[in-house]
């Protein structure tokens, strides 16, 4: 777990699944590239195409409500996407989020602070968040699931613990080609 | 201090007693997924594993697209398909079957007191047999394929209390949208919510399984009503195994209450883009409707179509209305053909299709086009939901869709009872 750099993409509340991604690509869109060209396609257009590793999206309440697709943080995951940063989650968002292995900052306060495309930087290590209006501390995610999260996500860390060796990284897994 | 319904299913399959709050290993009863099944086997390979944990805790119903409308989605359906004679599952549905939460109900999985997850976030819906039942993601799903166990967090429980009796023409679907208007689209996350309450009580099967359904639109992990005589008189006959009545405790620590009256209610409906931006109708009466659809795993039982049939009888569907009807199973549609509902609304000039979640999703049959307006008897509106982020999704029960399909507008549906 290391530092994440990047510029801010902020958003409203109810953030859902559908407007992350869309439901007409949930059995046809496969490839983790193809995946990531629609991250957020209902909600903003530009976002696929001008996101850049290590950008933050910071959103309100309620972040990633509605279906349980998986693809919804995958997509953001492969689009580079560093942390999503929002006042709160949905249950199966922030589930999905860290099976994905997707840092998932639940920071009110921070969120409220950010501007949209200011550069700011998370120590998810400190569990710090600084940013132009200051520095904002966030809680750890519980220990039962910190595990999950910095194994890189639910199937590594599942290989991990059934003695199997880490998959290849080139692999295209372990998130699994389809979400 | 009690225990709730919730503390004590997961405690059951924890193997101790838990309270809200801790995180549990569990294995559950039965675990559903359905067209995503050809996802989850390939994230599956990907763990290593080769044989499943046990092929009979699995439920696979093939439904959101179905039959499939192009090549890939055929695709999709032939890997389900070669994966279920893999592995030998043998609870397997293909595409004549229906909707997975209702075949779930009907089929006799969903049992009171089981735990039972499902790669869809409606899996709330086995509560309304008194269940646990939750949607998870599909990893989650790959995992247990491999090692049978998920972990869960033990949820608190909000309690929802119904006061009083509806009036005529308010339905279930009614009372749970303004339940999820006044608690609001993130009131229950990570909560359990019960239902309970004189009306609850008077509701049929199909008015529970609206509630339960719903509950994960107000954030909820799962949603429960107690079982009672008419819970038992639905799951004895059709039950696939023993199963024990689970209850929560008079003293059970509720996390919060809720009292809503429902006696002068007024039917309601939910505006777009957001499940909990909810009005009541005569608020919103006038408003033109391009496409009204009646189906889903949210409504669409027979006890729907008694309605929507006895509304549209004799009546003919506004001609600038499509208006589309998709039975929640394959039971349904034929219940409701041998009923003679489906005569009375194809007459009308309902297009009725195979029972599947078509429309709901947005995948295939019946995508609004740019500026349309959809009146839906399904449990989300967002935007995009049906296929088109440039169309406005509405919300109501199978009453207010009838009724709005021969105006045209959205409408009152005590006009037509």
């Amino acid at each position: 777990m290391g530092i994440i750099r990047g510029r801010v993409w902020k958003y409203g509340d109810n953030v859902n699944t559908d407007v992350i991604f869309p439901g007409k690509y949930t059995y046809t869109v496969t490839d983790p590239k193809e995946m990531a060209s629609h991250a957020l396609e209902d909600l903003d257009p530009q976002f696929a195409g001008q996101v850049q590793p290590g950008d933050l999206v910071v959103a309100g309440r309620n972040f990633g409500c509605g279906s349980s697709r998986e693809q919804a943080a995958f997509c953001l995951k492969y689009a580079g996407v560093g942390a999503v940063v929002a006042k709160s989650f949905s249950r199966l968002y922030f589930r999905n989020a860290i099976n994905a292995g997707l840092p998932v900052i639940q920071a009110p306060d921070a969120v409220e602070a950010m501007e949209a495309g200011e550069i700011v930087e998370v120590d998810l290590e400190r569990g710090e968040l600084r940013c132009r209006a200051g520095c904002f501390s966030f809680p750890p995610l519980p220990k039962e699931v910190l595990g999950i999260f910095e194994a890189g996500g639910l199937i590594p860390y599942t290989r991990k613990r059934l003695g199997l060796p880490p998959l290849p990284p080139d692999s295209g897994l372990p998130i699994g080609e389809g979400g | 201090m009690g225990k709730t319904f919730a503390e004590k299913i997961l405690g059951r399959k924890a193997g101790r007693p838990v309270t809200a709050g801790e995180i549990v290993e569990v294995v559950p009863d039965y675990a559903m997924s359905h067209d995503n099944t050809a996802a989850i086997a390939k994230t599956f390979a990907s763990i290593g594993v080769e044989r499943l944990y046990d092929p009979e805790l699995h439920v696979i119903i093939l439904d959101h697209a179905s039959p499939p409308p192009n090549e890939k989605f055929a695709e999709n359906h032939r890997e389900v398909r070669e994966f279920v004679k893999k592995h030998g599952i043998r609870n397997f549905f293909d595409v004549h079957r229906g909707v997975c939460h209702q075949v779930m109900l009907e089929e006799g999985f969903a049992l009171p007191g089981l735990l039972i997850v499902g790669s869809d976030s409606h899996s709330t819906t086995y509560g309304a047999v008194g269940a646990f039942g939750t949607g998870i993601g599909r990893s989650e799903m790959a995992v247990i394929m491999a090692t049978g166990r998920i972990w869960l967090r033990v949820p608190e429980t909000i309690r929802v209390l119904f006061r009083g009796v509806p009036p005529m023409g308010v339905y279930p679907k009614d009372l749970m949208l303004y339940a999820i208007g006044k608690i609001g689209a993130e009131g229950a996350n990570y909560m359990a919510v019960e239902f309970a309450g004189e009306a609850v009580a008077n509701m049929d099967m199909a008015g529970r399984i609206v509630l339960a359904n719903m509950a994960v639109e107000m954030g909820a992990k799962t949603g429960y009503v107690e079982p009672d005589e008419v819970t038992l008189a639905y799951v004895r006959p059709r039950a696939r195994r023993e199963f024990e009545v689970v209850r929560s405790d008079p003293d059970a620590p509720f996390a919060q209450v809720h009292e809503l009256e429902v006696r002068d209610l007024e039917p309601q409906v939910a505006c777009p883009h957001s499940v909990d931006n909810v009005k009541p109708v005569s608020e919103v009466a006038g408003t033109r409707v391009d496409q009204v659809f009646f189906g889903s795993c949210t409504n669409a039982r027979l006890e729907d179509f008694a309605v929507v049939a006895r509304i549209l009888r004799g009546k003919k569907i506004h001609p600038d209305v499509r208006m589309l009807v998709v039975p929640a199973s394959q039971q349904v549609y034929l219940d409701a053909l041998r009923a003679g509902y489906l005569e009375i609304l194809a007459e009308a000039g309902a297009v009725i299709l195979n029972a599947n979640c078509g429309p709901c999703m947005g995948s295939h049959q019946g995508i609004p086009a740019r500026g349309e307006v959809s009146l839906s008897t399904s449990n989300r509106n967002f935007k995009g939901r049906q296929g088109n982020r440039e169309a406005e999704i509405y919300l109501c029960s199978p009453a207010t869709a009838a009724a709005s399909a021969i105006r045209g507008v959205i409408t009152d549906p005590r006009e037509f009872l």
